[in-house]
């Protein structure tokens, strides 16, 4: 599976952008992760942490001014390795639907609404794979059929709103794997969707890295989504990642208190009735400049002096090089069975989480 | 994936069938089977569930709407008239043949009667005739008009608005570029910039067609252009850009089609402010030099000589051009409002 480079090596990403009165916002500050085929790997936090900007600046969607983005992206293509951040926006639009593509959120707004469905297949068809009339037409009803819609070539004909909700998404991933990219980003592509048609989707996307050894991205806040889905995971905060781990590590034993608290949010079946949730207290808002300290620290229940004293360095959790954690105080397995810990402290700061 | 592991032991053979499918068999045949079972089970679905366009359901609401029904029988009537005139009018409109019973200078007029349905002109000629082939006059030079405005103004519309959606720096100075000649034509009020261009090219007909037309341009090139900026931000273009489609074909397939409805509905109004415009034109004697041709502001300049003594004369062709107009407004505004989302119930 692993060959001697990954397929997309993300190096210390940084996106800032320069607002006019508002002064520099670094909106994502030295991400690095890697892609492998047929992996799935997670981005996860709470709004505003990153996440949607990570995804474009890969994909070269951000505007071209008012943007800087540093670090590099190095993708392993078929004449050799690219860096994504480099290339010219030409190149980048050929890379685009052929080697990597993206899911977006809401089906319905991403599909045009005046357009069949047929044509905003073909047309990737045509721009990328150089198919004309009766071949493309035939080859997007194979997609249709292959993302699991019924009757495809009926489906060709009709507007997006004639479509439900999962098919629409269904149509998208159709269009989003029309040409076998290497790399696809998804950026929650289920949040639109109601739960039953979310697991089909996953399911779907799931089968689709494995048949075809398609790297994914998955971009999501819903932690049942990373559980079920993701092989690695990076919990992002304030542009940072906080937290790095493969599947099981981190659900087993979160050891920043980031990724403690959302996992202590979720609300549980079997909790009894009427048990307040436990809330990560106070908003992304609440933050300091990683250079002066931990950003969660004015959000953390362990904080102590130390982590105020200068950026916390990435560590290896008891030398474990898969699972890296970004605490000076990180918390020990034994911590989170305590949910006492969790439950004691007051909720400050829920009038700013309205905002 | 740790969740299905690829090195499955065939030879384990406790599995009935089904449960082997789904790892041996290619993830598309297990896929159609599953999508097979479920266009069976959609199947009974009637293929006339068709959901509608936006265009017919938006037809579907005018059918129900006075306003719209009123409009479209002024409209299809005034078409009908001006297209089948030659065989409606039963006289030549220019001909004098009744020259001989009226006579101006002595206010004597005639008025409707048998033959001449809505009576005589101050040269003897026949109203009805000279009404209903100004219709066609009317109708060409609405139409006509209303296409140049509607061309000109969606191509330097759609061009600025192009320019500026996915141009980036260049496109923005195309697109400031253009806009601030529209809005010089802008800043004229219409019917002076349409007299100014009557007047630079000589009074004829194609004078006023062309002057009430360029007098739209800027209308229709600022809606157009404004229709595709707010488009361009949508969240499908950024997901064709993420596909790779290439930025001319964004703007031509993606943003054009959903931008040109606003167009369409001013163009129906437009139609009917042209109609005005054009008899405005005539009026003041740019139009058809010719002055025995029938118009309906020809006319209208012609009979305001004999108002005090026959005011038939005048309140004819008002009317049509009056009615016509409106039922222009009327059909435009229906149409603006069985397509606005926002009044949809």
């Amino acid at each position: 599976m692993s060959s001697s480079a990954p397929l997309l090596a993300v190096n210390e990403l940084s996106v800032v952008f320069h607002g006019r009165e508002a002064g520099d916002v670094r909106a994502v500050d030295g991400v690095s992760f890697s892609l492998e085929e047929g992996r799935v790997t997670g981005l996860v936090g709470e709004s505003g942490c990153g996440k949607s900007v990570t995804s474009l600046a890969l994909m070269g969607l951000l505007p071209e001014h008012g943007v800087t983005v540093g670090g590099s992206a190095l993708m392993r293509l078929p004449n050799g390795q690219e860096d994504l951040l480099q290339t010219s926006r030409r190149r980048m639009r050929d890379l685009r639907g052929s080697q990597l593509a993206m899911i977006f959120q809401d089906p319905l707004s991403s599909l045009n609404p005046v357009v069949p469905i047929g044509r905003q297949v073909t047309e990737i068809l045509e721009r990328h794979r150089g198919m004309r009339g009766e071949a493309a037409r035939k080859e997007a009803a194979d997609l249709l059929y292959r993302v699991g819609i019924p009757d495809p070539t009926r489906r060709l004909r009709e507007y997006p709103h004639q479509l439900s909700g999962g098919m629409r998404q269904r149509a998208l991933i159709a269009m989003a794997v029309a040409c076998r990219p290497r790399l696809m980003i998804a950026d929650e592509p289920t949040t639109a969707l109601d739960v039953t048609i979310q697991a089909q989707i996953l399911e779907l996307l799931k089968d689709l890295v494995t048949e075809e050894g398609t790297a994914l991205l998955m971009i999501t806040h819903d932690l049942g989504v990373v559980a079920g889905l993701c092989d690695d995971i990076n919990v992002l905060y304030a542009g940072r990642a906080v937290e790095t781990a493969p599947r099981t590590p981190l659900f087993a034993e979160p050891t920043h208190p980031y990724t403690v608290g959302l996992l202590g949010s979720i609300p549980r079946l079997d909790a009894p009735r009427g048990e307040p949730l436990t809330p990560v207290r106070g908003s992304i808002n609440d933050n300091i400049a990683w250079e002066d300290g931990c950003a969660f620290a004015p959000r953390c229940d362990h904080y102590t002096m130390e982590c105020l004293q200068g950026p916390p360095p990435l560590v290896d959790r008891n030398g474990d090089p898969t699972h890296i954690h970004r605490c000076v105080n990180p918390i020990r397995h034994a911590d989170v069975v305590d949910r006492t810990v969790l439950d004691s402290t007051a909720v400050v700061g829920d009038d700013e989480e309205a905002g | 994936m740790p969740t299905t592991p690829s090195s499955h032991n065939p030879s384990e053979t406790t599995q009935t069938p089904e449960e082997q499918q789904p790892r041996d068999v290619p993830l598309h045949k297990r896929k159609a089977a599953k999508v097979d079972r479920l266009a069976e089970l959609m199947g009974d679905r009637a293929d006339d569930t068709h959901g509608s366009g936006i265009w017919r359901e938006a037809f579907h609401r005018m059918r129900h709407s006075p306003m719209a029904i009123t409009g479209a029988v002024i409209v299809l009537a005034f078409v009908i008239i001006a297209l089948c005139s030659p065989l409606i009018a039963p006289y030549s409109p220019t001909s004098q043949a009744w020259g001989n019973e009226v006579f101006p200078n002595r206010n004597e007029f005639v008025g409707p009667r048998a033959e001449n349905l809505l009576g005589l002109d101050h040269l003897g000629r026949d109203m009805f005739s000279r009404i209903i082939i100004g219709a066609r006059q009317t109708l060409m030079v609405g139409v006509v008009a209303t296409f140049v405005g509607f061309l000109f103004g969606a191509l330097l519309g759609g061009l600025a608005g192009a320019c500026s959606v996915l141009g980036g720096r260049w496109g923005r100075q195309v697109d400031n570029v253009v806009m601030r000649l529209i809005d010089m034509m802008l800043a004229l009020p219409a019917l002076l910039l349409a007299v100014t261009v009557a007047a630079l090219i000589g009074p004829s007909l194609t004078t006023v067609m062309l002057a009430v037309g360029i007098a739209q341009i800027p209308i229709f090139a600022r809606l157009l252009r404004g229709a595709m900026l707010s488009q361009g931000t949508r969240e499908y273009v950024l997901a064709a850009e993420a596909l790779g489609v290439r930025k001319r074909k964004i703007a031509l397939t993606h943003i054009l089609p959903n931008s040109m409805g606003p167009v369409i509905v001013q163009s129906t109004l437009t139609l009917a402010t042209a109609i005005i415009d054009a008899a405005a034109l005539s009026y003041l004697g740019l139009g058809n030099p010719d002055a025995s041709f029938p118009e309906w502001g020809t006319m209208l300049a012609e009979a305001q000589r004999f108002l005090s003594s026959a005011p038939s004369l005048a309140v004819y062709p008002a009317l049509g051009i009056i009615i016509t107009a409106l039922g222009f407004t009327l059909l435009g505004e229906s149409l603006r409002e069985a397509l606005d989302p926002k009044l949809r119930k």
